[in-house]
C-alpha cells in the first residue's frame, strides 16, 4: 500500500505529452531469421546435433586423407583384425583398412543424402511455384504428372534409373531427384496457392509487381521454413534409403563403399567379426539420427506452434484438398 | 458420392495404364539385348528366341499385344526361365510377402498409434521420453540392423525364435517384428503430433468446459480428429507392406515377392521386372483409390463435395 | 459465506513463456450476483478472456499459472480444485461460449451428439430424454428445423446457426453463469444483433448470470447490468452503465468511448483514437499501466500505482486524476463535467 506521503504534490504535474514516446515497445525487436537462431541456439539437442553433423562431415572429408591406408588397398595377410592401433577400426575380409573405408563411405553416404536431397527440392519448388502461381491448365497438367508419379512405388524408379546408368552414387542422385521433386513440388504449390490471395500477395500485385518477385520476395520468405524444414527430414530418408539399396545390392558396389554396404556387408559376419557390423551401422544411424533431430528442432524453432510441416509423402497437398471444400461449402 | 467413387477410379485406371505404358517402353528402349547379356548364344539362336518372344516385331505391335495381354490379366512371361509366367511368380511369392506384411500391419500400426496416444497424454514424463527414445531409434536405425540385433538377441542369445527360413508361424516372428518397428515408430511420432495438434483446437476447450471426462474427451473428441490425417498415408504404406520388403525378404531368406524382384533385376530379365513393376503399381494405385473412399467416409466434412 | 453467487478477488494470472513470464492478470476483483450480466470491456490481450476461463480453470497449465487470489462460487474456493473435481461445475454451474464457432465445434461430431453428451454427463437422464432436451434446446434457441439441426454436422451450418448452437449446448444443463467470450465477434452485423437479442431472452427467461467479454462498448449497452473495463490485466474502472457511458471517470474510459461512433445528433464530434499500444506484459510498468498512452499522464502516474476510488457504491475508478492533489480536468466525454466527487477525493482505498 501506498502512503500518501510518499508521493510530493509536485508529483501531480501533468507531463508534456509530446515528449513521451507512446509507441515504445520494451521488448527489443527481433526479425523472424535471428529469433529462429536465437531459439535453435538455445536448444541443446539442435546444438548438440549440429555438432556431431560437422564432426561427422570433418571426419568424412579428412580422415580418408590423413589416413595411412587406402580404401581400396586390400592385404590378405592382415584380414579381418579387430580394431587395434594400427587399424582403429580393424579390416575387413580381404584386409581393408577399415577407418579408411568407413569414412569414405560416410562421404558417399553424405554426399548422396545432401545431393540427393537438394536437387529434388530445388525442382520441386520451381515447379510447385509455378503450377501455384498461374494455375489454370498448367496446373492441371503438373498436377495430373504428380498424382500418377506418386502412385508408382519408389523402388520402381530406382530400378529403372539403375537399369539406364547403372550401380553408384550418380544414378542413386539421379533416382532421387526424378522421384522426391514431385513431393515437395506438391507441398510448394499449396502453400504458393495457400499465401497467392492473401491480402500482402494482393498488395504488391496491386503495387504492380511482377509475379516472380511476389513469388520470391513475398511468398517465398513464408514458405523458407517449411521448405527448410522438409529438406531437414528428407536427407535422412534419402540416406536411409541409400542404406537399403546398397543391403540389396543395388546401390554402392564396391569396391567404392558407402555407410549402408558396409554395415550390411558386416550384417552377413556378425556372429564372427561383430566390429565389422556395429561400427559403420552405429556410424549411419548417428549421421539419420543428428539430421532427423535437427530437422525437429528447426521445426520446433521455427515456430513452436508450426502445425502443418511440408510432408515429403504428398500428405499435405491431400489435406489441402479437403480444406478447400470445406470452405466450397460455406 | 457415387460420383465421387466413379471419379476416383477412373482416375486410377487411367493411372494404372501410364505406369504399365510408361514402364513398358522405357524397359523395351533399354540399351543392349537381353540374350547378350548372360550367356554366349550363336546369332540364330538369339534371333530364334527374339522371334518367340515376338522381340522381332515392331514396338508398337508389342505394346498392344502386351497392353491387351494385361487386360485379360495376364502379366507377361520370364525372358531367363522359359515358361514361367510373372502370374506363376506372383501366385507364389506374393501370398509369403501378403502375410508378412499384414502381420507387420496388424502388430505395428495399431501399437504405434497406440503408444502415440499415451505419449501425447503423459507429455513430458517418464513414459513420453521412453516412447520418443524408441521411435526416434526405429526412425534413424536402418531394418536389416534392426534386423540383425534381433536376429543375434532373440535368435541366437536367447534362441526363442529361428533366425531365418520361412517354414512355421514361429519363423515369421522376428521378420515381423523387425517390420513393425519402422511402423510402430513413425506411428506413434505422427499419432503424438496429431494428438497435441488437436488438444490445441477450441473444440477440445468447448469439450472441458462443458466438463466431460478427460477419457471421454481423448476417446470421444481427441483421436477420432487425430486420426484422419494419419489415414490418407495409408494407402501407400500398406501397399508396399504387402508387396514384400526386399531388405527384410533378403534378411531372413524368406521366398517373397521383394526378394524376387531383386534377383530379377538382378537379373536382367526385363519382361519379369516389367510384369511385377505394373502389378505393384496397381496394387498401389487400388489401395489408395479405397483410402480415399474410406478418408471421405471418416472425414465429414468432405462427404458432400 | 459470502452473499455474491460469484467473487473474485486479487486474482493473479501468468504464463511461463520461454521468453519469460507473462502476467496476463495482475490482481482483478469482481462479484457477480444472480441474474445479472456483468461486462468486461477491454482491448485484445488485455487478460479478460483468461480471467474468465481460470473461472472455469480451462487453461492448461503449464503454461499457465494462478499465482493468487481466490475465486468463491456460492461461498465455496475454487482455486484449489483438481481438474477431476472442476468437471463436476463446468458445463454444470458455469458454461461457455466461445468467438469462434467455427473451430469450437468438434468437425466430426453431429451437433446433436454435442449437446447430448453434456446432458448425459450432468442430468440423470438417459440417451432418449437427453436427445428430446437437446432437441428442445435447439429450438429454444430459435434454429428452424431443430430435428434436422441435430443430425447435421457443424460445417453445414452459417456461422450463426452455429453459435445458436453454441449457446444451445452451453444452457442445456441449466448453468447459474453462463460465460460469453466475445459471442458476437466473429459474426455478421445483423447477426449479431440477433444473438445478442436471444442472450437477452435467454437471461430473462431463465435468470442465468452472464459474464460478457467483448471489446465493443456498443454490445454493452444493450445488455450489462454492470460494466468493467480492463486494461493491462487489471480492472481500471468499473461501475453501471450509466456510470460508464455519463460518468466516466477513467482516461481509457474516455478513450474507448471516444472512439465508439455515437447514433445521437452529435454530429460535430470526432471520433479519436488512443495513440500507442498496451505495455508488453512480460515487464509490467512500475505506475500506471495507461500512463504512457494517457493524455493526462503526471509524474506520479509513472512511479505508483494508482489507487482504486470509489465514486460512489458501484462506480469505482483507478486513476490518479481523482486525487485531490491533481489539478481538476474536464473529461472530454461524457455528461457530467466534473472529474472529482466533491468530499470523496483523495480517498485511498
Amino acid at each position: 500500500m501506498i502512503r500518501d506521503n510518499d508521493i510530493k504534490n509536485t508529483d501531480f504535474k501533468f507531463i508534456d505529452i509530446g515528449s513521451m514516446d507512446t509507441e515504445s515497445i520494451v521488448r527489443p525487436s527481433t526479425s523472424y531469421w535471428p529469433d529462429v537462431w536465437m531459439r535453435l541456439r538455445r536448444n541443446r539437442l539442435a546444438m548438440t546435433c549440429l555438432t556431431i553433423i560437422a564432426v561427422l562431415t570433418l571426419l568424412a572429408i579428412f580422415a580418408p586423407i590423413l589416413s595411412d591406408y587406402e580404401y581400396d588397398a586390400t592385404n590378405l595377410s592382415k584380414a579381418n583384425l579387430p580394431p587395434c592401433a594400427e587399424h582403429w577400426f580393424g579390416t575387413d575380409s580381404v584386409g581393408r583398412d577399415l577407418w579408411t573405408r568407413v569414412w569414405v563411405g560416410a562421404r558417399v553416404s553424405l554426399m548422396v543424402g545432401l545431393v540427393g536431397a537438394i536437387i529434388p527440392f530445388v525442382i520441386g519448388t520451381i515447379v510447385g511455384a509455378i503450377a501455384g502461381w498461374f494455375g489454370g491448365w498448367i496446373d492441371m497438367i503438373i498436377m495430373r504428372i504428380i498424382d500418377v508419379g506418386l502412385c508408382i512405388p519408389s523402388m520402381i524408379y530406382v530400378i529403372l534409373i539403375i537399369l539406364y546408368l547403372g550401380g553408384g552414387a550418380k544414378s542413386l542422385i539421379v533416382a532421387m531427384a526424378i522421384m522426391g521433386w514431385m513431393g515437395s513440388a506438391r507441398g510448394f504449390r499449396a502453400r504458393v496457392l495457400q499465401f497467392k490471395n492473401r491480402e500482402f500477395a494482393l498488395a504488391a500485385k496491386t503495387l504492380g509487381a511482377s509475379p516472380k518477385r511476389i513469388v520470391f520476395r513475398h511468398i517465398l520468405p513464408n514458405i523458407l521454413g517449411n521448405i527448410a524444414v522438409g529438406l531437414a527430414s528428407f536427407i535422412p530418408s534419402v540416406i536411409f534409403m541409400e542404406a537399403g539399396l546398397s543391403f540389396i545390392g543395388l546401390g554402392i558396389a564396391p569396391p567404392m563403399t558407402s555407410l549402408g554396404q558396409l554395415a550390411s556387408d558386416g550384417a552377413g559376419k556378425y556372429r564372427t567379426f561383430f566390429y565389422q557390423f556395429a561400427i559403420p551401422s552405429l556410424v549411419i544411424s548417428i549421421i539419420i539420427f543428428a539430421f532427423f533431430m535437427f530437422g525437429n528442432c528447426l521445426r520446433d524453432s521455427l515456430d513452436p506452434k508450426l502445425r502443418d510441416q511440408m510432408l515429403i509423402n504428398g500428405r499435405r497437398g491431400r489435406k489441402d484438398m479437403a480444406g478447400k471444400k470445406v470452405s466450397a461449402d460455406e | 458420392m457415387r460420383r465421387y467413387i466413379v471419379r476416383r477410379f477412373f482416375i486410377s485406371v487411367v493411372t494404372v495404364w501410364t505406369i504399365a505404358t510408361v514402364c513398358f517402353f522405357l524397359l523395351r528402349l533399354l540399351p543392349g539385348n537381353p540374350f547378350l547379356s548372360t550367356t554366349i548364344m550363336k546369332q540364330d539362336m538369339v534371333d530364334k528366341m527374339m522371334r518367340y518372344y515376338g522381340l522381332d516385331k515392331p514396338l508398337w505391335q508389342q505394346y498392344i499385344t502386351y497392353m491387351g495381354n494385361l487386360l485379360r490379366g495376364d502379366f507377361g512371361y520370364s525372358l531367363k526361365y522359359a515358361g514361367r509366367s510373372v502370374n506363376y511368380v506372383i501366385k507364389s511369392t506374393f501370398p509369403t510377402s501378403a502375410q508378412l506384411g499384414m502381420q507387420a500391419l496388424f502388430f505395428g500400426i495399431p501399437t504405434g498409434t497406440l503408444l502415440g496416444i499415451i505419449s501425447a497424454k503423459r507429455r513430458g514424463k517418464e513414459l513420453d521420453y521412453a516412447f520418443n527414445a524408441l521411435s526416434v531409434i526405429g526412425i534413424s536405425v536402418p531394418s536389416f540392423i534392426i534386423a540383425a540385433l534381433l536376429q543375434y538377441i532373440l535368435g541366437l542369445k536367447l534362441g526363442w525364435f529361428p533366425v531365418a527360413q520361412w517354414k512355421s508361424f514361429s519363423h515369421t516372428i522376428l521378420p515381423t517384428l523387425t517390420l513393425s518397428f519402422g511402423i510402430i515408430a513413425s506411428h506413434c511420432r505422427s499419432m503424438r503430433t496429431l494428438m497435441l495438434e488437436v488438444d490445441q483446437q477450441d473444440y477440445l476447450k468447448t469439450a472441458r468446459a462443458k466438463g466431460l471426462g478427460e477419457t471421454r474427451i481423448v476417446f470421444f473428441h481427441q483421436i477420432r480428429n487425430a486420426i484422419i490425417p494419419m489415414i490418407t498415408g495409408l494407402g501407400t504404406e500398406i501397399a508396399g507392406l504387402l508387396m514384400g520388403s526386399y531388405v527384410v525378404e533378403k534378411i531372413f531368406s524368406i521366398p517373397g515377392m521383394g526378394s524376387y524382384f531383386v534377383t530379377s533385376i538382378q537379373g536382367l530379365d526385363y519382361t519379369m521386372v516389367l510384369g511385377l513393376v505394373v502389378f505393384q503399381g496397381t496394387f498401389v494405385v487400388f489401395a489408395n483409390f479405397l483410402v480415399d473412399i474410406l478418408y471421405v467416409i471418416v472425414d465429414p466434412r468432405i462427404r458432400i463435395s | 459465506m459470502s452473499k455474491h453467487l460469484l467473487e473474485v478477488k486479487d486474482l493473479y494470472v501468468s504464463f511461463d513463456t520461454y521468453a519469460g513470464e507473462v502476467q496476463a492478470v495482475r490482481g482483478v476483483d469482481f462479484t457477480l450476483d444472480g441474474g445479472e450480466t456483468l461486462a468486461i470491456v477491454g482491448e485484445s490481450g488485455c487478460g479478460k478472456s483468461v480471467t474468465v476461463q481460470t473461472i472455469m480453470k480451462l487453461n492448461p497449465e503449464p503454461p499457465s499459472r494462478i499465482k493468487g487470489g481466490s475465486i468463491l462460487y456460492r461461498g465455496e474456493e475454487l482455486i484449489n480444485k483438481t481438474n477431476r473435481e472442476m468437471q463436476a461445475y463446468r458445463g454444470k454451474e458455469f458454461s461457455m461460449i466461445f468467438q469462434d464457432s467455427m473451430t469450437s465445434l468438434n468437425p466430426t461430431m453431429r451437433v446433436g451428439r454435442q449437446i447430448s453428451e453434456a446432458i448425459l454427463k450432468h442430468r440423470k437422464m438417459d440417451r432418449k430424454e437427453a436427445k428430446k432436451l437437446a432437441v428442445e434446446m435447439l429450438a429454444k434457441v430459435g434454429l428452424p428445423n431443430p430435428d434436422k439441426c441435430y443430425r447435421q454436422y457443424p460445417h453445414t451450418l452459417s456461422g450463426g446457426m452455429r453459435q445458436r448452437v453454441m449457446i444451445a449446448m452451453a444452457l442445456s444443463c441449466e448453468p447459474a453463469i453462463l460465460l460469453a467470450d466475445e459471442p458476437t465477434t466473429a459474426l455478421d452485423v445483423t447477426t449479431q444483433a440477433q444473438i445478442l437479442e436471444l442472450m437477452k431472452e435467454i437471461k430473462e427467461r431463465t435468470g442465468t448470470s452472464i459474464i460478457l467479454i467483448t471489446h465493443n462498448l456498443g454490445v454493452v449497452s444493450r445488455m450489462a447490468d454492470r460494466i468493467a473495463i480492463m486494461y493491462a490485466g487489471k480492472i481500471v474502472e468499473r461501475g453501471l452503465p450509466d456510470d460508464i457511458f455519463y460518468r466516466p471517470k477513467h482516461p481509457y474510459t474516455w478513450g474507448l468511448l471516444g472512439s465508439m461512433p455515437d447514433m445521437s445528433l452529435r454530429t460535430d464530434r470526432k471520433l479519436t483514437s488512443i495513440p500507442g499500444t498496451p505495455p508488453d506484459l512480460f515487464a509490467p510498468p512500475e505506475g500506471c499501466a495507461f500512463a504512457s498512452r494517457c493524455p493526462y499522464c503526471m509524474h506520479v502516474c509513472l512511479k505508483h500505482e494508482p489507487p482504486v476510488f470509489d465514486m460512489s457504491e458501484e462506480h469505482q475508478s483507478a486513476c490518479w486524476l481523482i486525487d485531490s492533489r491533481a489539478e481538476m480536468v474536464v473529461p472530454p466525454l461524457g455528461e457530467d463535467k466534473t472529474l472529482r466527487v466533491k468530499g470523496r477525493g483523495g480517498h485511498v482505498v
